[in-house]
């Protein structure tokens, strides 16, 4: 009776085993990977590898330069070698991550009959308006002419001449060593009219160490798709002063040519406003001397904050907006000057605060205020006016004053008040901002993605981030290739790519989904399951262990 | 702010002429007016209006060049291709039975109502961006509306300036009753006034008073209207309207007394310089029934009498510009009762999507005199989503309220008058003949307590399945891995000891 109702019981263990050991291999093989697939959350697979590739870029900007030799330029044996291509690269020292190489690619060659015509006319303006017609110079690139050594082109003491388009021109010499002292004028003219280290310091000002272009260099206003500009005329005492100011006719003449000289650089919408009671936010000193108001250089500061409240806020679009505040100071604080560090007042009694805008203080004449009695009509003078404007308005894109070679003559700006040459320089600096931006903006949301886990990366998302890196390179292969404008292009729609990825919304999703919370949920189901699974599995791991052990001692 | 720096050289050259502006006639204009008007009831009700009227078409010009007229708000004419747009927000709500019609109307909390342009080929778009840009501008919750509380009425708010076809369609009209009025909203509607708050009427405008009253309402108002008699070409008009009433003035002795300073606590002292016409006018009208008369100090140098709200009404008039004056439910039931049948009815209902839009029920109805109608609405309270709940659910959900519009035959018969000359007040709804007087009316909004479920339920729910589901699996898990076997009974446990004991003691065999 009792060996078949052992042998039964034996039967049962094992049949309990079993079940057990089915258990765990189903909680094991189905319950965890079911349970992993569905709380799983979706994370489309990003070019991290590119990414950071990206970082170690070396951009390498391409500057073509055509260098032409007229006949009497250099010596004839000399002349007998053209053409030929020379490449001078140089790297850029900047304390940032990227290496920035700047590149000129001079292709020498014999001039042309009707350049050797034009080059030929008594004056410099006949010469260029011959030479500018026949073909437009691709943008970037540069055209340089070798005249003779006494040429009357240009003044005796002048080496070389600088043009409002993308020419120059450069004295030849007949020398044994003619061309390399001629490639020098040519890349010292070449570095004044393209890339210069300062030009680039200043576009890559947000992405560099403070220490070196933080205080002194002025910063650029960043590189955006488009620039809202406002002009406003404060009028706080409108009491003793009717202003009335030509704001259409001076947008129409002064602002719009420069600024369509300008589009290639991105949109611009124009606009004004006339504000009453509008008061600058600090009490101008009395000066007795000369029983004039002033605001000394370091309260300027305090000024913008009150009067920005009153500004408003643009409405209808997303650009930065560029205000140009136009003061006219009330009856009882004019004149009002504006000084300087050292006291002495400003000439232009104006200032400007970088990527911010300008202020300038419009006076009315004394004179007024003995014919008629308040309110004087004040018509105020827009020329004056546009001028200080206009010349912020280029400092505020960082088109500084150009730093001209010794001995070079410069023929000074078009009227619109812009070289084609500056806006390609502008164009240069903003296509390397961009792709730093672009690339900082790619590397910080690879690292928070793959910091946090719980971030959802939803398909067009990642197909931004991949939009963006393909732009990054591109915009670098046409910068190396001397493309500036297809560059450009490329490098915004790696800026707006990269900012569209970063900013989607539906990165936050899930992004506020504790630990803990997930283990509250989880441990009421989780708990009871597993222990019981657990036990069994010890235990069946002990017996097993303690059967193994038995043979060996009764062996 | 990033550090100013002097702007030293400037080397700039510029072609072109010496442009002197030359002296054209002002294309924008200001008129600012105050009313107060006494109500029958003792409080005092006080209704700004400043209108500033722009020559311009803002639609055409690429750069826009702003003097009066708020660069904000036109900026946003001419980008979401506006017609008309009407903005209220209103604390309080006004008690027709007691304070008399109103000149402005608006009910309690935000209210947004806006015709676009036939140009405009996406409409929603527009007006959810139209929404979000005006909360950034009036510091107002306005990006709250939606699909699912904005309707389309296709009757009521037809456009109130100049429109050539009302295809309703360009429509978009929304209400947030639970909007709360305060003085960040108030500061950025005072911005918009060209004399901003340092002169004219606009002085009186001190946020601590006027949000010590029974009720406030201010809104925006802007619409095209002609620009000359013969209508050849449209202006803009932008009406900044404020009223408050202020609780009677009641002074120790039982006397009623109210001064602009006891109200605003300030005084005027000086005209906005920019405005064309700045005028209060105090309603000096006597009320026959309890024999009060009105003395207005310093005495008013005119007066004018007109109809309006259907009353004959005398007002002193002070004009500023003169020197001497100043030193969810799934039911719905109508149930509609008239004495006599109405001789033309519209109903128009658009039943409610769920989380999509909200009910639509407009009616046109006439009224027979003494009568009482009753529209009643049946509806079920039921649960929502746990995630649509408000962080405070049980102060309840707000019902926007009913909208009543009438065309009121006046008791005395106004004569025509031109409507560019009339004073503001009257001026704001067209009539389209002088026996009658347009009124809106709004009801309170109803707040409805739903059913609120106590919100750690699913976790509670998922702790109470967790435990069955573990409950059931241990025991099925214990009754397929134990193993059982039969045990012989031992000779006794405990009870059965006990027993026996007990058996000796009574001498009963044990068992």
């Amino acid at each position: 009776m009792a060996a078949p109702g052992a042998a039964a019981t034996d039967l049962e263990v094992v049949r309990g085993k079993r079940a057990a050991l089915f258990f765990a291999a189903v909680a094991i093989l189905l319950g965890l990977p079911l349970w992993w697939k569905t709380t799983e959350t979706y994370r489309a697979p990003l070019p991290y590898s590119q990414i950071s590739g990206l970082n170690a870029l070396q951009l390498r900007l391409t500057v073509p330069i055509t260098v032409v030799f007229t006949r009497e330029s250099v010596p004839l044996d000399d002349q007998e070698k053209l053409p030929f291509t020379v490449v001078h690269e140089r790297d850029i020292p900047l304390k940032y991550k990227m290496k920035i190489k700047c590149r000129f690619q001079k292709a020498y060659r014999r001039a042309l009959e009707h350049e050797e015509e034009a080059l030929s006319l008594g004056s410099m303006q006949e010469a260029e308006t011959v030479l500018a017609e026949p073909q437009k110079q691709a943008e970037g690139s540069l055209t340089v002419y070798v005249i003779s050594e006494n040429s009357s082109l240009l003044p005796q003491d002048m080496m070389s001449y600088i043009g409002p388009e993308r020419t120059a021109v450069v004295r030849g010499i007949t020398h044994r060593e003619a061309f390399n002292i001629v490639g020098r004028r040519v890349i010292q003219v070449a570095q004044a009219m393209s890339l210069t280290e300062d030009v680039l310091a200043a576009a890559l000002a947000d992405h560099l160490p403070e220490d070196k272009w933080s205080s002194d260099k002025r910063r650029p206003l960043k590189s955006s798709l488009g620039y809202e500009i406002t002009f406003s005329l404060l009028n706080p005492d409108p009491k003793s002063h009717d202003v009335h100011w030509d704001i259409e006719g001076a947008v129409r003449r002064y602002v719009q040519p420069f600024l369509s000289a300008l589009s290639a650089a991105g949109n611009f919408s124009v606009d004004s406003q006339i504000l009453y009671y509008a008061v600058l936010g600090v009490n101008p000193r009395f000066d007795p001397a000369s029983s004039s108001y002033y605001l000394a250089a370091h309260s300027l500061p305090h000024v913008i904050n009150p009067v920005e409240s009153r500004l408003g806020s643009s409405a209808a679009s997303l650009y930065p907006v560029l205000n140009f505040l136009l003061y006219v100071p009330e009856l009882a604080h004019s004149p009002l000057y504006i000084q300087d560090k050292d006291g002495a007042p400003v000439p232009t009694n104006a200032f400007h605060s970088p990527r911010w805008g300008g202020i300038m203080v419009y006076n009315v004449d004394p004179k007024a205020y003995n014919a008629s009695e308040l309110p004087v009509r004040v018509e105020v003078d827009m020329v004056q006016v546009m001028e200080v404007f206009l010349a912020q308005l280029r400092l505020l894109f960082g088109i500084a004053q150009p730093q001209m070679p010794l001995k070079c003559l410069f023929s000074g700006s078009k009227s619109e008040g812009l070289t084609t040459w500056e806006l390609d320089r502008l164009l240069w600096a903003r296509s390397v901002e961009n792709v730093a931006t672009a690339t900082t903006t790619l590397t910080s949301l690879a690292q928070l993605l793959g910091k946090i886990s719980n971030i959802v990366i939803k398909d067009d998302v990642a197909s931004e981030v991949y939009r963006a890196v393909a732009a990054v390179q591109k915009a670098a292969e046409e910068l190396a290739s001397g493309h500036l404008a297809s560059a450009f292009i490329a490098s915004q729609e790696a800026v707006t790519s990269s900012e569209r990825a970063f900013f989607d919304p539906s990165l936050l999703h899930l992004l506020y989904f504790p630990d803990d919370q997930k283990f509250a949920i989880y441990i009421p189901l989780f708990l009871p399951m597993a222990v019981p699974i657990l036990l069994s599995l010890v235990k069946i791991f002990l017996e097993t262990r303690k059967s193994w052990k038995k043979p060996e001692k009764t062996d | 702010m990033a550090a100013a720096l002097p702007l030293a050289v400037l080397v700039l050259l510029l072609l072109g002429l010496v442009g002197r502006g030359h002296a054209e006639p002002p294309r924008d204009t200001l008129r600012e007016e105050l009313v107060i008007t006494p109500l029958p009831s003792g409080d005092v009700a006080a209704t700004f209006q400043f209108r500033t009227r722009w020559d311009s078409d803002l639609q055409r010009e690429e750069v826009s060049h702003y003097r009066l007229f708020p660069k904000a708000l036109g900026q946003l004419i001419s980008k979401y291709s506006l017609r008309e747009l009407h903005l209220s927000f209103t604390q309080g709500f006004w008690r027709t039975r007691y304070w008399g019609p109103p000149f402005l109307q608006a009910p309690s909390g935000a209210e947004l109502w806006v015709w676009f342009q036939d140009s405009v080929t996406d409409v929603d778009k527009s007006w959810k961006e139209l929404s979000n840009v005006l909360s950034g501008i009036f510091c107002a919750s306005l990006n709250f509306i939606d699909s699912t509380n904005t309707v389309t009425p296709t009757a009521s708010f037809k456009p109130l300036g100049l429109a050539n076809g009302t295809d309703h369609s360009f429509l978009r009209y929304a209400v947030l009753p639970r909007e709360v009025v305060c003085t960040e909203n108030l500061t950025p509607w005072k911005k918009l006034l060209p004399c901003s708050s340092k002169a004219g009427l606009s002085v009186l405008l001190k946020a601590d008073r006027l949000f010590h009253t029974s009720y406030h309402s201010q809104a925006v108002h802007i619409r095209p209207v002609c620009r000359n008699a013969r209508c050849t070409s449209i202006s803009w008009e932008l009406r900044q309207t404020l009223s408050v009433v202020y609780d009677a003035f009641v002074t120790a002795q039982g006397k009623k007394d109210w001064s602009l300073f006891r109200m605003f606590s300030r005084t005027l002292t000086e005209p906005c310089p920019l405005a064309s016409e700045s005028r209060v006018y105090v309603d000096i009208t006597s009320y026959s029934q309890d024999n009060e008369t009105l003395e207005v100090n310093p005495p008013p140098t005119t007066t004018y009498q007109d109809v309006t709200l259907g009353t004959r009404k005398t007002y002193a008039v002070y004009d500023l510009l003169d020197t001497a004056v100043i030193n969810n439910s799934r039911n719905l039931n109508l149930q509609l009762k008239w004495k006599s049948p109405p001789e033309n009815g519209y109903v128009h209902y658009q039943p409610a999507q769920d989380r999509l839009q909200p009910h639509l029920l407009e009616m046109l109805i006439q009224l027979p005199a003494n009568s009482a109608t009753k529209v009643s609405i049946q509806f079920e309270r039921a649960l929502l989503k746990w995630t649509e709940y408000t962080p405070d659910p049980n102060h309840g959900f707000y019902v926007s309220p009913s909208v009543l519009s009438a065309l009121v035959p006046s008791v005395v018969a106004a004569k025509p008058v031109d409507w560019e000359e009339s004073p503001l007040f009257k001026s704001l709804y067209p009539v389209s003949d002088s026996s009658s007087y347009f009124v809106r009316l709004y009801t309170e909004p109803l707040l409805v307590n739903l059913p609120t479920p106590d919100f750690s339920m699913p976790y509670n729910v998922i702790c109470l399945t967790c435990t069955v589901v573990a409950v059931c699996y241990g025991s099925f898990y214990n009754l397929l891995t134990r193993t059982f076997h039969i045990e012989e009974p031992s000779t006794g446990g405990l009870a059965k000891r006990l027993a026996n004991l007990i058996r000796r003691a009574r001498g009963v065999p044990p068992l």
